[in-house]
């Protein structure tokens, strides 16, 4: 990049004029920098001025008032109390907690999935990784929309009624009408359990240090696996034990033409969750599978060659070096999932989507409004993720000398 | 090479023919065992695929070929013959998953565009294309030859884009999605790099607003309030209006896949170029943007199987793309719940074309970097 203080100035010319100015640099750099603002201000101002016109022609005006007015409509999955009488913020906040449930779980099947793949995209055995090559390249050159539609065809047209639920282990059902699940029932007492739960976290956080310390300082290696593994197994049973069973499960039941009891999950939840992960898992094995091939075979090698046994290797070696491979690209798939969610609208689950840029929408004729509370929701989202991974990446970086 | 078996011959030193490799090391068994039956782990690893595939295949053949029925007048009709796929309902329907509702006359437009788009591709994807040069001023002339035949005027009928659906509609998309946001893709990220301030910021701002929300809002505002911001009384058609914000939305990720490439580049790249006395535009054309889109093709083919995909999110505003006519059959109560076999069957379309791609920008990868040796 050229200095501007680094070049001698203009030659000392025998006339100045206005045109020369142009093949300076500096300036010319000046020139165009404000011939794009004006242009780009002109039409921001003109657009404005647009609107400003179409709202006077509509007779509407501009503002959030609307926020507060009842919402007056239904959602058939609240997380939160809400009824029709409840404001249409408070709609809009359901909705965004329902992208977020349908994010949480999808991002946590993907990962697991994502990872399950592409560990066997990479397996010795020809057949496995050849299955697990079908499967991404199916997932991965499917339309997510058309997945989506597909599962939830699935799950409504070809399971069975819940006369004919299929089941797994006589507690969970599976039926065209959505899915029932036991749901835990927390007794008084139960707080104990989670209260050791926490201290045992704690202190396996201790060992680990401690073991660490040890091995650093004498080369000793303590049991500390197993030693976090019993106190938190351990503790949380024990407390479990003292204070009496305090956990039930409610299992759904048949009772006429449909269950009672136990959690409901409905099929555009399950279909929605399930799609997302299974297009995003494709992504994730081969972002997996290019991380573990990063690692320099001459790693692995040396570490052999230390007499390294081959768990630790995995642990120590290779896991490491290749989630500094993977986790930068898992973050934009885990942000790609988030954005897909809002394909919610086309099965007819009510996420942020569905609520402010749908139902709202349309009941208040606020257009402008409410796509942009959409839009700045999601680039709140966007930017938090990309920060996290800004952080992260600089956190992993590999130091070089 | 048989060898007596009474007599062992003698060689003089290095004169001994090689020996046959030992049983099971080579070929297919040989193969195999290294391959599926190397372990006891590997070897109950194989048989539990082999028996997953076996079950898999054998469900899959049946649904979709040996129970299928092929023609029927409803679904009542199929499941009377049969408990497999009712094919039937893509059959009747096919015309409208091809064309949508493009009148039936004018059909050989579309398709003879369609026949012109593989002269027109080729010289662009295969360098070794003869006559390559004179093709590619084909390729220039296709965008505009290809709007001429599927809109009209000029001779030909009008036919007015609320027709257009299917598969048609999914091509309309793609091609002119990729066809224009390239340019607008490699701008943004020469934008993103530049040194004049306004400029970079612009880029960015631009880019990382539009990669941060969802494709489904901006074909909101392209379907609900795009007008607002236009003169009172203009309105503009709606396929245009979603044109646009598909090619607004590649172009950023585009832009992010280029910049990729620029920065891949070694510096002394810029640095000799500058020093030659290159003005800006001429380093970019002849030195800098070549090889950074070199490097920056995988990135970009995967933005382009992503817009393609991404096409079919036009269902959600109304238009007749293959996911539109799907929901008009399902729709039918005729054809009612019938989810599996359309959606399956427009999965087949969309599996092959991207497949096709990405295969296409593998084998153009390891050709580039034959190219580098």
């Amino acid at each position: 990049m050229a200095q501007p203080n680094d070049r001698p100035g203009p030659p000392p010319g025998p006339a100045f004029s206005l045109g020369s100015l142009w093949y300076d640099e500096a300036v010319r750099g000046v020139i165009i920098q404000i011939l794009v603002l004006a242009g780009v201000f002109a039409t921001v101002a003109w657009m404005v001025a647009n609107v400003v016109a179409n709202y006077a022609i509509l007779d509407k005006t501009f503002g959030f008032d609307f926020l507060w007015l009842p919402a007056n409509y239904d959602i058939n999955q609240t997380l939160i109390e809400y009824t029709n009488r409840d404001t249409h913020l408070r709609a809009a906040v359901v909705g965004l907690i329902n992208t977020g449930l349908v994010a949480f779980l999808g991002i946590i099947l993907a990962t697991v999935l994502g990872f399950l793949v592409g560990i066997f995209r990479l397996s010795e055995n020809w057949l496995v990784s050849r299955l697990a090559y079908c499967y991404v390249e199916f997932t991965r050159n499917t339309p997510v929309l058309l997945l989506i539609l597909l599962w939830h065809g699935i799950f409504i047209n070809t399971l069975p009624h819940p006369r004919q639920a299929m089941t797994v282990g006589g507690a969970t059902f599976l039926t065209n009408r959505g899915f029932y699940v036991p749901k835990p029932v927390f007794e008084s007492g139960f707080e104990w359990v989670a209260l050791t739960l926490a201290a045992a976290i704690v202190g396996a956080v201790l060992v680990h240090r401690h073991v660490r310390r040890v091995r650093e300082a004498t080369g000793r290696q303590l049991p500390g696996g197993w030693i976090s593994a019993a106190l938190i197994v351990g503790l949380p049973g024990l407390a479990f034990a003292a204070v009496g069973a305090s956990l039930s499960f409610d299992v759904p039941e048949l009772r006429g033409f449909n269950f009672r009891g136990g959690l409901y999950l409905t099929p555009e939840l399950v279909a929605l969750t399930w799609a997302l992960a299974f297009y995003t898992s494709g992504f994730i094995a081969e972002n997996v599978r290019a991380g573990i091939l990063a690692v320099d075979k001459g790693q692995i090698e040396a570490s052999q060659a230390l007499g390294l046994p081959r768990g630790r290797v995995l642990r120590l070696v290779i896991l490491p070096q290749s989630l500094r491979v993977i986790v930068p690209p898992l973050t934009s798939q885990y942000l790609d999932l988030t954005k897909n969610s809002s394909l919610a609208i086309a099965i007819g689950y009510v996420d942020l989507v569905g609520t402010l840029g749908g139902i709202t929408l349309n009941q208040t004729g606020r257009e402008i409004e409410c796509m942009m509370l959409v839009l700045l929701v999601y680039l709140a989202i966007s930017l938090s993720i990309s920060v996290f991974m800004n952080w992260y990446n600089r956190h992993v970086r590999l130091v070089e000398r | 090479m048989s060898v007596p078996a009474t007599a062992t011959p003698t060689y003089p030193p290095g004169q001994h023919p090689d020996l046959p490799p030992p049983p099971g090391t080579a070929g297919v068994i040989g193969w195999l065992r290294a391959n599926l039956f190397s372990s006891v782990f590997n070897t109950a690893l194989t048989l539990v695929s082999v028996w997953l595939i076996y079950e898999f295949v054998t469900a899959a053949i049946d649904w979709f070929v040996l129970d299928a029925v092929w023609e029927a007048g409803s679904r009542v009709d199929c499941r009377k013959q049969g408990d497999g796929a009712c094919w039937a309902v893509i059959a009747i329907r096919l015309d409208q998953f091809v064309y949508g509702f493009y009148p039936a006359d004018q059909r050989w437009r579309p398709v003879l565009t369609f026949v012109l788009l593989f002269p027109a591709l080729a010289p662009v994807l295969f360098d070794r294309t003869p006559y390559r040069s004179q093709l590619l001023w084909f390729s220039l002339a296709y965008p505009a030859l290809g709007a001429w035949l599927i809109y009209g005027g000029l001779g030909l009928p009008v036919v007015d884009t609320d027709a257009y659906g299917g598969f048609l509609l999914t091509m309309i998309l793609g091609v002119t999605g990729i066809v224009a946001s390239l340019p607008l893709g490699i701008l943004l990220a020469l934008g993103r790099q530049s040194r004049l301030l306004a400029i970079r910021v612009l880029c960015v701002t631009f880019i990382e607003v539009v990669r941060g929300v969802p494709l489904i809002t901006l074909l909101f505002i392209a379907s609900t309030m795009l007008n607002y911001f236009l003169p009172p009384g203009t309105s503009f058609d709606l396929l245009i209006r979603v044109l646009i914000m598909v090619t607004l939305f590649a172009a950023a990720y585009l832009a992010e896949a280029v910049r990729g490439g620029l920065q891949a580049l070694s510096r002394g790249q810029y640095e000799a170029a500058d020093s030659l006395g290159l003005s800006y535009w001429k380093k970019t054309w002849l030195i800098t943007l070549p090889q950074a889109l070199k490097i920056a093709i995988p990135g970009m083919v995967n933005v382009f199987i992503g817009l393609y995909k991404d096409s079919t999110l036009v269902v959600i505003i109304g238009l007749l793309d293959p996911l539109g006519v799907a929901r008009a059959v399902l729709a039918d109560a005729k054809w009612n719940g019938l989810s599996n076999e359309t959606y399956l069957f427009i999965a087949l379309f969309f599996f092959l074309s991207c497949f096709a791609m990405s295969r296409y920008s593998l084998w153009l990868e390891g050709r580039l970097s034959v190219d580098d040796r």
